[in-house]
């Protein structure tokens, strides 16, 4: 009897030792080149999360069906392995420990959101492992000196300085007087940061600096401050939820604010959840169907709309065609490196510099992409009532001109 | 820290409303949460959650062209059968134990409904539109949501009716009975499981009428009912069990005490000033009993 259970228990470590190792294969396997990726398809950023895998799904069938990638003259298919990190940064960094030593998984891509890509990055680093990453904007991301975390989209204090610099330049060259309310998160403080530079480079004064709890849909507080006040900016950024809360109280409050910038709108779906009330809002984007630039697989903006929106039933918001972006920036990384070593490749990411219909990516010395500007767009109402965001900034790709400032509510 | 909240009257006067206003719809949910805890000696930590799952019932009806306020007559009878099941399911295996095994129930309850919430409706950040425009006091320098005058004038005429219903009816005087001592209560006849059952269905009506109520005021997401349940809990603890005035009088004081801490303390302390003030509330009365406490040697 006993010695049945030594032999059972035996086999059984046998088992799992080879089961282990069997897994435990390199991350390029025949003809295949093997991506590691913890996303979000539960929990609170669950919505992301899924945008972010269509994204990348999507880049992975275009690639592969048009020829796949070439290393030494031999052509490979991108594969990706995905877990579900249920939107839980300790959860992500677990499994970017899994991915690297039980998975074998030597390249990766990046989660969602700044704060699973930061609970990620130091594993990544740490085995030396390659991670393109479309969803982490947070500037603390970039400044720690990562050797091997490569950023397709602009940090996030770069969001929404735009705005405070367009209302200065409206304002003949005057500093104007600027209200903020950001969420206590790390994405929203750096929108706060890039805010507070854009103020102080302009001359602009703040008037209010709230901060937001991470539980609270009420910022009835703020608003009242806002009409006591009366700055000429309002400046809104806690992810979707923010958005909502905003646009829902300024209109129940009939707060009148010239300029009213915000991060998420898309993300909120604003102008489908709010309608009419929505109209005038500046929001920051990465990007938009309309801009102009084009690459060999998506062709441009307009194409990848239309080819999403078949495939997954959906319009594109940014989120899944950054994440698209980050698989575009392998392929090319991995055909100049010619080689799957890690360190050629990370040095090839390095020396990145092309076009997607993304947008232009170059990394800087800390891995964010300094060469593609985010975009404003303002989200106009027709008559009938129907809602279009429509690009006003930077002037280059505007479709429509920026309405300032915006109308009063008892004119509306 | 900013005084701007005593240097303009009209500010003053609107926090103290809005804070009026919300504390009522608070006051709603405590009573709820007041009456389970009297009755059956259960702390639901799962409470703002039945109120999130409200507010979607509402947000649904919305979503179907139906006016989100109907969602206060249709969510609380849905409620009412959620409260059953989960009572029949879990509750009624822990009722008679001690308030930890109820808590850590309640608790694991909480947890699923955020985890199903979000399968089931997704992790956006939603709201109901009502479309009931704006009330402008003092020369439009107070504004007051027509939702949340709405949300007041509903929830108290909830706690009203749930009053003269306890007072009347016969299951009313059956779940006071129970509330006062379940075991006399049991020996005069009465049913208590069934007393139980009810009590939880009616907390979950009380949740669901409050969770449509949200979803017309503010936003609703499947992990937002946390502050919820604290802020019902602190009004409950301020205010004692069964005292029914009281947890109407903490319910404003605290919604107040909130809009002042905003203002004063900035917006980052407001969920956190409520938690300070719950410490210190039970240090108090910890101390208070302390001085009243008999010890058998």
């Amino acid at each position: 009897m006993k010695l049945t259970r030594i032999i059972l228990s035996f086999i059984s470590a046998v088992a799992i030792l080879f089961s282990m190792s069997a897994t435990s294969f390199a991350k390029v396997v025949g003809d295949k080149i093997v991506l590691g990726a913890a996303v979000s398809l539960t929990g609170k950023y669950s919505s992301n999360g899924v945008h972010t895998q269509n994204g990348y799904n999507m880049a992975v069938d275009r690639i592969n069906s048009m020829g796949g990638v070439k290393v030494g003259g031999k052509t490979y298919k991108f594969e990706i392995i995905y877990y579900d990190d249920e939107s839980n940064p300790k959860r992500a960094a677990q499994l970017a420990e899994r991915l690297i030593s039980q998975d074998g998984v030597e390249f990766m891509l990046g989660p969602y959101s700044s704060g699973l890509t930061k609970a990620m990055a130091p594993v990544t680093e740490k085995y030396g492992v390659p991670m393109v990453e479309a969803n982490g904007a947070s500037r603390s991301l970039f400044t720690k000196g990562y050797k091997y975390l490569f950023a397709v989209l602009a940090p996030a204090n770069l969001y929404l300085d735009v705005a405070i610099k367009t209302a200065v330049e409206l304002n003949g060259g005057k500093g104007v007087k600027v209200a903020m309310a950001f969420e206590q998160d790390a994405f929203s403080q750096d929108v706060r940061l890039g805010i507070l530079d854009a103020i102080k480079e302009t001359g602009s004064t703040k008037v209010i600096d709230d901060k937001l709890p991470k539980e609270l849909n009420d910022m009835a507080a703020t608003l009242v401050k806002v009409k006591q006040m009366k700055p000429d900016v309002l400046v809104v950024s806690g992810h979707t939820k923010g958005a909502l809360t905003a646009i829902r109280q300024i209109a129940e409050m009939k707060v009148d604010v010239p300029m009213l910038a915000m991060t998420h709108c898309d993300a909120a779906k604003l102008s489908k959840q709010h309608g009419k009330n929505s109209q005038y809002a500046l929001c920051a984007s990465q990007w938009h169907k309309t801009l102009t630039y084009k690459d060999d697989f998506f062709k441009d903006g307009m194409t990848y709309d239309a080819d999403f929106n078949k495939m997954f039933g959906y319009a594109p918001p940014y989120q899944a065609a950054e994440s698209s972006a980050a698989l575009l920036v392998f392929k090319d990384a991995f055909e100049r490196a010619n080689s799957f070593d890690q360190k050629k490749v990370r040095d090839a990411l390095a020396a990145t510099d092309m076009q997607t219909f993304y947008g232009n990516i170059k990394f800087a010395p800390g891995g964010q992409n300094v060469s593609k500007p985010m975009v404003l767009f303002q989200v106009m109402c027709d008559a009938a009532g129907k809602c279009e965001n429509k690009v006003v900034a930077p002037l280059k790709w505007a479709s429509a001109k920026l309405i300032h400032p915006v109308p009063k509510w008892s004119e509306r | 820290m900013d005084f701007l909240v005593f240097q303009y009257p009209m500010i003053t006067v609107q926090a103290c409303l809005d804070g009026i206003l919300l504390g009522i719809l608070f006051a709603l949910i405590a009573y709820g949460m007041a009456l389970q805890w009297g009755v059956m000696n259960i702390i639901n930590i799962a409470q703002g959650d039945l109120v999130i799952l409200g507010g979607y019932i509402a947000y649904f009806m919305y979503l179907y062209g139906i006016h989100p306020a109907w969602g206060v007559i249709v969510a609380p009878i849905i409620m009412y059968f959620v409260g059953i099941g989960i009572y029949k399911l879990v509750i009624n295996k822990v009722v008679d134990r001690d308030l930890f095994i109820s808590i850590l129930a309640t608790f694991g309850i909480s947890i699923l409904f955020m985890q199903l919430m979000n399968f089931a409706f997704g992790a956006d950040v939603v709201l109901a539109n009502s479309g009931y425009g704006t009330t402008m006091l003092f020369d439009s320098n107070v504004v007051l949501p027509n939702s949340k005058i709405f949300s007041a004038f509903i929830s108290i005429l909830f706690a009203v009716c749930l009053v003269i219903y306890m007072k009347k009816s016969k299951l009313g005087r059956a779940i006071r009975a129970t509330a006062q001592n379940a075991r006399a209560a049991k020996i005069l006849g009465v049913d208590t499981e069934k007393v139980y059952a009810a009590t939880f269905g009616i907390n979950a009506a009380l949740c669901g009428v409050a969770g449509a109520l949200v979803s017309i005021t503010f936003t609703i997401h499947p992990y937002m009912g946390l502050p919820y349940t604290i802020r019902s809990f602190m009004i409950v603890i301020v205010a004692g069990l069964g005292n029914l005035p009281g947890v109407a009088m903490s319910g404003m004081g605290l919604g107040v005490f909130e809009e002042f801490a905003d203002y004063i303390l900035g917006t980052e302390f407001r969920i956190g000033s409520v938690f300070l003030l719950l410490v210190l509330i039970l240090v108090y009365r910890r101390f208070k009993l302390s001085k009243k406490r008999e010890y058998l040697k």
